[in-house]
Order: C-alpha cells, then structure tokens, then sequence
C-alpha cells in the first residue's frame, strides 16, 4: 500500500434488502486532500459515507480507513474522524457549549480541555456570542456550523460532510463554505458529498461523480469539464414547445452538441459568442439567450442523460 | 484510561437531565401524595373498616410498594418510548453518538441503565413520602429502591427495544392503554392477585410487574425470603431478553 491514504476503498458494496445503494465503487484519498462525492438524491452517497464513516458495515470490497480494517477497528478509527451527518444531531435542549462539551465526552476527552477547546472551536464557526443560548434558538446555518464546530472536537485527521449545506439560504451556505474552505486551507482532509455542483467546483480538488451506485466519472473539476464538455454552453428558452422544435431541427450545424431539455435547449459550443451570432443565420430567433461557462451540471448531464436536482 | 462507551451515553442522559431536573423533582414529591392520600389513606380507611386488613396488613401498608413499582414501571415506559424515538428519529441524538466510538449497542445499554437509574431515584423519593406518612413498616423497606429500579429496568429492557424498531410513535399509546395500564391495575398492585379469576391469576404470574411488586412488598414489609430471588431471576431475564433484542434492533437503526 502507497503511504498516506486516508481512504482507500476497492469494489466496496452496499446491499439493501433488494437494491444495491453503492455497487463496486472505488476511491483513493490522500492526506490533505479535500475530496467529493457528487450526484444526485440516491446516488449512495449517504452510504458510501457510512460505509468510511465506520457506521455501517460494507458488505463486498476492501476497505481502509486511516490504514485501518472498519470491520474490527471502527471504534479507533471514529476516535480520529469527524462527521457531519446530513440532518442535524445536536441537543436542542443543551447550550451551543454543552453541545460540544458532551460531544467530547463520547470521545472521553477530558472534561476541562474540552470547554477551552469549545471556546476556540466557537471562535472559529463565528458563534462565540452565542456560546449560552439554547441550540433551539439558534437559525438553521448557525445550527450547521455548531454541528462542524463540534466534529472538530477531537481534532480529527479526517473530516467527513455529508451535504453540508443542503437546507440553507444562500448567505449560510457562503458562511459555511468559507469556513470549510479554511480548514482545507489549513491542511485538513475534508470529503464531501454533496448535489450542487457549485460546492463541488469551490471545495473539492478531486470529486467523483456518482450515478445510481457507480461512479461514472472521476478527476478534478477543472479537468471534467475540459474532458466531458465544452468550453462554452449557450442556453436557449423558446417561446412554446413547437417553436422549440422547429429550432431543434435547424440548429443541428450549431456548436458542437445539443441537449434538449424540457424547458430549454443547451448548445456546447467551444466558443459560444460566435456560435450564437451563427443562430439568426439559420433563422433561430429565441426568446431569451444566456451564454455561459460549462459546469460539473453539464458533465452530470453529458454522462447519465439526467440533471443533478432531478 | 477513559470511561468505557456506556458510562458516556449515561453522562449524556444525567447532562441532559440536569438541565431539567428541578421540574421533575415536584412530581416525585406529589406522585406518591396523590397516590397514597387517595388510596392508601382514602380508600384503605374503607377497607379497614369493612374487612380489617389485607394478606395481614393494614391497606396503606400493603399498596404503598405496589404503588413504589408500578410507578417505577410508569417512568421506564414513559422514558423508553418517545425518548428513544427522539434520540432516533426526532433529534437524532443517537446518530451523533454512533459517529464517535460510542457504538449502538452502547446506546442502547446506557439508555436502558440511565432509565432504571432515574426509576430508581424517583423510588427514593417515594420510599421517603411513604416512609414519612407511615406506609413503611420495616427498615428492610431500602431495599425496594433496587428492586424498583429492576422493574424499570425489565420494562425500559423491552420497550426501548422495540421503539427502536418504529419509524412513526402511532402505537405507543396503544402499548400504554393495553399493555401497561392493564398491568398496572392487575399486577397485584392495588389487591392480592388471589382475588383475580383463576385464569387470570396465572397471567399475572407473566407480569413482570407482580414480580416487581412482590419484591418491593416483601421489601417494606420486611418479609424478604429466600424464595423471593424467584422474583429478581424473573426480573433480570426479562432484562437479558431485553438485551439481546435491543442490542439488534439498535444496531439496525443506527448502523444500517
């Protein structure tokens, strides 16, 4: 084995009574690495993160975590990770401080180091005013970055996010990136699971993009785009459902590729401003035009015919 | 070396309850006033007057430790039932604990301690009512704390074990209006279950609520026999029994 993978997973299976959530994946982390796993809702990202977050047992492949065997050594490893589950788990009853105070006590972490830590940890997520309050007062964001301040308890070599920012508003979701950025920064090694593709681009050196159980593609997000799409995609919206297709069919010399969608057509184009000076030439007048970069969304939608949020 | 897994789970409980504690305290206090006023004074003046005593002893004295562990068994199922729903589905709580070393049969085993334990202090503090108003015979009586403790621990074994296995609450009421509340009035709490028809006698031989209360009465009454460890066998099985369902039924729901 390569010296420091913090995870290393070959063929690794998840079996549910009569569907396999995730089918012979296989990944590789390094330290310092911040890594992701994109898809859409069901795609067993959830269960791949249980399956390395030692909480649920895999039922085919090798799996390594931190260089150890999960199946006999899960409880030394969880002492060295911190998870963020998707739903939130704090106490609501309990201050924002306790929350961590107890949380540390799971890992038998001296009761005195614990509340310095929690002061310091409260510093970093922005809560250190709220270090009294109940957590059943506190906005869906705060509640988040309280659930990351926690994780960070025990000072854990390896951080694991499942959808760290589902369910909150634009701001919150910044706030939260920000400060995982700055943990990735700070040479932490972060993996996530996440359905935006915009959280991808901004935290993940790395990412897999899983459909269905599988992984259908796997490399930086710079170098998927590059690979799976094209430079340019322009976005066109028509008024009505037959002037969409009577544009279909005449657009079929336009850019490089086409995807029809139900609302809107995508044109991939290695350079979208000439392309779409090209359009009223076959006699294409749309009802709107967007000219963009491509994204992780349009290599989702390459790859599997599907949309990310669908 | 640091406290094994399950004494965590249980400090998680106390921190909780801690935050808590003060408003409970008044119903421990009044539970056993109400109780005892009504019944043992109430009722058993009744008694006294029309038939003397009942199995040798004057009323107050013979309800007062049916009352001691039935209300143990009340606060086990109230403790084992939408708390662990709680801390699986509602708060999720539990999912916290298993991300860390703690694992789910941890859970399971420090919720199952952590509910016997506070059965065990609201025993306490009946046994102290009861003993100040006089229903408390025999010093032998400390012994019903554990013995109460015990019964909580037999119901908090079972129910929290099978809450774990609901996605919704719908049938914990149903479990409290015909599993314990039937229990709670036949159970030889309120009257000797020699009273009860033959068959049902038999039935309430299954209790593990009767075997809860014989202790408890041969406790305060000062009657403790060797026969008796009949009753905590009984008890302690249906814990064990308990143990290795819920040990299951907590691993699939946290761990799936």
């Amino acid at each position: 084995m390569q010296r420091d993978a913090m995870i290393d997973a070959t063929g690794l299976t998840k079996q549910f009574a009569d569907f396999t959530a995730v089918d012979h994946i296989s990944v590789r982390v390094e330290r310092g690495e911040s890594f992701g796993f994109l898809g859409p809702n069901g795609a067993g990202k959830t269960s791949t993160m249980r399956m390395i977050g030692c909480i649920s047992e895999r039922d085919n492949g090798h799996l390594t975590v931190l260089g150890m065997e999960p199946a006999n050594q899960g409880a030394a490893i969880r002492a060295r990770l911190g998870v963020i589950p998707q739903e939130d788990t704090l106490d609501l009853e309990l201050t924002v401080a306790d929350n961590i105070v107890i949380y540390g006590r799971y890992f038998g972490l001296d009761r005195a180091q614990i509340k310095q830590r929690a002061d310091e940890l409260l510093e970093f997520v922005q809560l250190a005013d709220r270090r009294d309050d109940r957590v059943d007062v506190l906005s869906g964001g705060m509640r988040r970055r309280l659930m990351i301040a926690r994780a960070l308890v025990n000072q854990p070599e390896l951080i694991l996010l499942d959808e760290p920012t589902t369910g909150l508003d634009p701001q919150a979701r910044h706030l939260v990136w920000e400060r995982l950025y700055r943990l990735k920064r700070d040479g932490a090694t972060l993996v996530l699971t996440t359905h935006y593709m915009d959280e991808a681009e901004q935290l993940c050196d790395r990412l897999v993009i899983m459909d269905e159980g599988r992984i259908v593609a796997e490399g930086s997000p710079r170098s998927l785009i590059d690979q799976h799409s094209t430079r340019d995609v322009v976005e066109l919206r028509f008024a009505d459902e037959h002037a969409q297709q009577l544009a279909v069919s005449l657009l079929e010399t336009v850019g490089q590729r086409r995807e029809v969608l139900a609302d809107r057509v995508l044109i991939y184009s290695n350079d979208g401003d000439a392309d779409v000076e090209r359009l009223s030439a076959v006699g294409i007048h749309p009802e709107s035009l967007l000219v963009r970069r491509s994204t992780l969304e349009d290599v989702f939608l390459k790859l599997t015919g599907r949309s990310l949020d669908e | 070396m640091a406290a094994p897994p399950v004494l965590r789970v249980v400090e998680h409980q106390a921190y909780v309850f801690k935050s808590f504690w003060r408003g409970t305290l008044f119903a421990y206090v009044l539970n056993p006033l109400l109780y005892l006023g009504a019944l043992g004074f109430g009722l058993g003046a009744l008694i006294t007057q029309n038939q003397g005593e009942v199995d040798g002893l004057p009323y107050v004295e013979f309800v007062a430790p049916g009352l001691m562990a039935a209300a143990a068994m009340m606060a086990a199922a109230g403790d084992s039932l939408w708390p662990i729903m709680a801390g699986t589905k509602w708060l999720r709580v539990f999912h916290a604990m298993v991300a860390t070393p703690i694992a789910p049969r941890d859970v399971y085993t420090g919720t199952v301690i952590w509910t016997s334990l506070r059965a065990g202090m609201g025993a306490i503090v009946f046994l102290a009512v009861a003993a100040a108003l006089g229903a408390i015979p025999s010093i032998w009586g400390v012994v019903a704390i554990p013995s109460a403790a015990l019964t909580a621990a037999a119901f908090a074994a079972v129910l929290s074990a099978y809450a774990a296995t609901q996605e919704t609450d719908l049938r914990f009421t149903v479990i409290m209006r015909l599993g314990i509340m039937p229990l709670f009035l036949l159970s030889g709490t309120f009257f000797p279950i020699s009273q009860l028809p033959d068959g049902l006698q038999a039935l309430a031989w299954l209790s593990p609520l009767w075997h809860g209360v014989e202790l408890c009465r041969a406790s305060t009454t000062g009657t403790l026999a060797l026969v008796d460890i009949v009753h905590v066998a009984v008890l302690a099985g249906v814990v064990l029994c308990g143990w290795l369902w819920g040990t299951r039924t907590f691993a699939a729901k946290l761990a799936p």
